[in-house]
């Protein structure tokens, strides 16, 4: 029993009893969250410094052997993820001080967002599929609950649809479950390794590695599958919209990595093409929508999706400089596209409104929220020497490598057009002067300081952008040690099972 | 009994998607229900039926001496009940309270998080963009 690799998955769920037993009492409710988010930072940093001296952890739970019992694994990519997904709820749990309304703490924001924490931080370690689609339960409820808390109309509007498609997704997932128990007689990630080389039927194994293509796809937000998410993720208070768009993309994401490199290699030319194909021309319809966009929001949750395209393109191309740009493009994607939903919500705290169109005067006003906003923006663009700039240099880099010529102009046309939206939002919310017809706040409201709990988060997540851009060397060696791992599936088996015969 | 079994799944699958296609929140439900037991069944199926014995192991005896039953697609189909319920309740409560403050249940109506006026420039008509908007409104 390997009691550090459920550390980081129990810690959110104890927070959310504990937070749950304060209901009644907000300012003890946020003291408890906010010591349960740093602690959980703190065990998910241990948990990737000990994988990364002492290889993948595994914990058979119960003690009953691997392909038997219930099996939770993390390996690189696993403890980067939980790192990551940690700092961003400590973000959160910060920044909700000043922007959740007293009546949505009553209604259980802090317990909702741990488990939706914990949940994430579950589907990290799982190594089971079964567990996995529990994780991804878990994780859907507490963001149901998320996303419609406050029940306005427009939450209540794109939390349907939410609902709606994602369970669609869920459905579809636990199909793909009963169908490859079918086949295989095993739900063990690395017992499915080998068992999906003796299923005799590839044509079968095809369709349902098609069917678990389409529900990670629905989580993903990959083209034509992403329209739960433009619909939903502008409605939420800006915390909500941040830790949604930082984390439940990104799941999607990770589990198609983890299926994609560990049980459906059998015809790579085949599924992974579907997956580059789709991948192309989500990076491209997802800055179509961006650069159209009027609101805020609206615009990054676009740039969501064409974001997960470059990543998921990496998984797409397959060999190890891909992937290492692929799970280094997760890490600086998350942190950046957090961070840019936060600024959006001090930017509604300052200027009174998420529509672009309300908005301005606010690099006037409001100096430095300008520059924590130009920092993730242009990394999100990719400029130089920001985080973005590496991780895109990395796909379109494996691009050319594998002679993808289309998927390289692909990126670098995708990365041009994320400027302009960009640019957009910087003259439309910064430069421009207030319109005089702006449903925008009164000349107190807006001359009052921001709040520290809105500023701490976003300068945090902002340094740490920089810090991944200045020196890119050890977060690039972290992404090339996990990726090597996804290359040689051998070592993850080998661990979750013991020495092979 | 098998492939009487997958055509069922079958039926029920198509019904399941044509009900969630229908754009009604109320048919939606019907379709879920329908669609969680269809995979529910898909489950079982693949699990195999061919054996009906119960998974017992003998006394004094460390594995079952004749082919037993196989457990665990009941165990997860079990799971997939219970995680199926819940999901259930939540989404009859949305919907009502949707209902309740949107005041309709046909999704092509529901145009609050995404106006029709969306695109329009900004500068001309500056329009609250909800609210202006209610025409699947009733009392």
């Amino acid at each position: 029993m390997n009691w550090l690799l459920i550390t980081p998955m129990v810690l959110p769920f104890a927070t959310a009893g504990l937070t749950l037993g304060l209901k009644n009492q907000v300012r003890r409710q946020e003291q408890a969250a906010l010591f349960g988010a740093l602690a959980h930072t703190l065990a998910a940093f241990v948990l990737l410094v000990t994988i990364h001296t002492r290889g993948i952890l595994v914990m058979q739970v119960g003690n009953w052997p691997a392909p038997f019992g219930i099996t939770l694994a993390a390996d690189h990519l696993s403890a980067i993820m939980t790192l990551v997904t940690a700092i961003l709820g400590l973000a959160g749990v910060i920044y909700a001080r000043s922007d959740i309304r007293p009546s949505m703490l009553a209604n259980g924001f802090h317990p909702l967002m741990q488990i939706l924490i914990g949940g994430v931080c579950g589907a990290f370690i799982a190594g089971d599929l079964f567990n996995l689609y529990v994780w991804f339960e878990v994780m859907l409820m507490a963001s149901f609950g998320l996303l419609v808390l406050g029940q306005e109309k427009t939450q209540l509007d794109g939390g349907v649809k939410y609902v709606m498609l994602n369970l669609f997704s869920t459905l579809l997932f636990i199909t793909g479950i009963g169908l490859l128990y079918g086949m295989t007689g095993t739900l063990n990630m690395a017992d499915l390794h080998q068992a999906v080389r003796a299923v005799p039927d590839k044509g079968l194994l095809m369709a349902v590695s098609a069917i678990f293509m389409t529900a990670f796809g629905i989580k993903a937000g990959l083209f034509p599958l992403f329209f739960w998410l433009p619909v939903s993720y502008h409605t939420p208070p800006a915390t909500v919209s941040a830790i949604l768009a930082g984390l439940l993309t990104k799941v999607g994401v990770y589990a198609l990595i983890r299926m994609f490199t560990l049980v459906f290699i059998f015809d790579t030319a085949w599924t992974h093409g579907i997956l580059l194909v789709s991948a192309i021309l989500t990076m491209v319809i997802g800055v179509l929508g961006a650069a159209a966009g009027t609101d805020f929001r609206r615009i990054l949750s676009f740039h969501i999706i064409s974001q997960v395209g470059y990543m998921v393109l990496g998984l797409a191309l397959f060999t190890p400089l891909a992937l290492t740009g692929a799970i280094f493009y997760l890490m600086h994607h998350m942190i950046v596209k957090a961070n840019l939903f936060l600024i959006s919500g001090a930017a509604q705290k300052a200027g009174g409104s998420f529509a672009l169109a309300d908005l301005g005067d606010l690099y006037k006003k409001r100096g430095w929220l300008s520059a924590l906003f130009f920092i993730p923006a242009f990394s999100l663009a990719g400029f130089p020497p920001l985080s973005g700039f590496w991780a895109k240099m990395l796909i379109i880099k494996a691009s050319l490598e594998s002679q993808a010529w289309g998927s390289a102009a692909a990126a670098v046309v995708v990365g041009l057009l994320t400027v302009y939206s960009m640019t957009k939002i910087w003259g439309e919310a910064f430069w421009k002067p207030t319109p005089a017809n702006a449903r925008g706040l009164s000349d107190e409201a807006a001359a009052a300081p921001l709040d520290m709990a809105l500023l701490v988060p976003i300068a945090s997540l902002a340094a740490i952008t920089v810090l991944i851009g200045l020196m890119p060397g050890p977060f690039i060696a972290l992404a090339e040690r996990a990726a090597f791992e996804l290359t040689h599936p051998e070592i993850y088996v080998r661990a979750v099972l013991g020495p092979l015969p | 009994m098998e492939p009487v079994l997958s055509l069922l799944c079958g039926i029920l699958a198509a019904a399941a998607i044509f009900l969630m296609l229908s754009g009604n929140l109320i048919r939606f439900i019907f379709g879920l229900v329908i669609a969680t037991n269809a995979v529910n069944l898909i489950i079982f199926i693949s699990g195999g039926i061919v054996v009906t014995r119960p998974p017992l192991i003998p006394e004094g005896e460390l594995t079952p001496i004749l082919p037993v039953a196989n457990a665990l697609p009941q165990a997860l189909i079990l799971t997939a009940i219970v995680i199926g319920f819940a999901l259930l309740s939540f989404v009859f409560i949305l919907f009502y309270r949707t209902y309740e403050r949107l005041g309709t249940v046909e999704t092509e109506a529901m145009r609050v998080s995404e106006p029709e006026n969306l695109y329009d420039d900004p500068h001309v008509a500056n329009d609250p963009p909800s609210g202006s908007h209610s025409s699947g409104e009733t009392p």
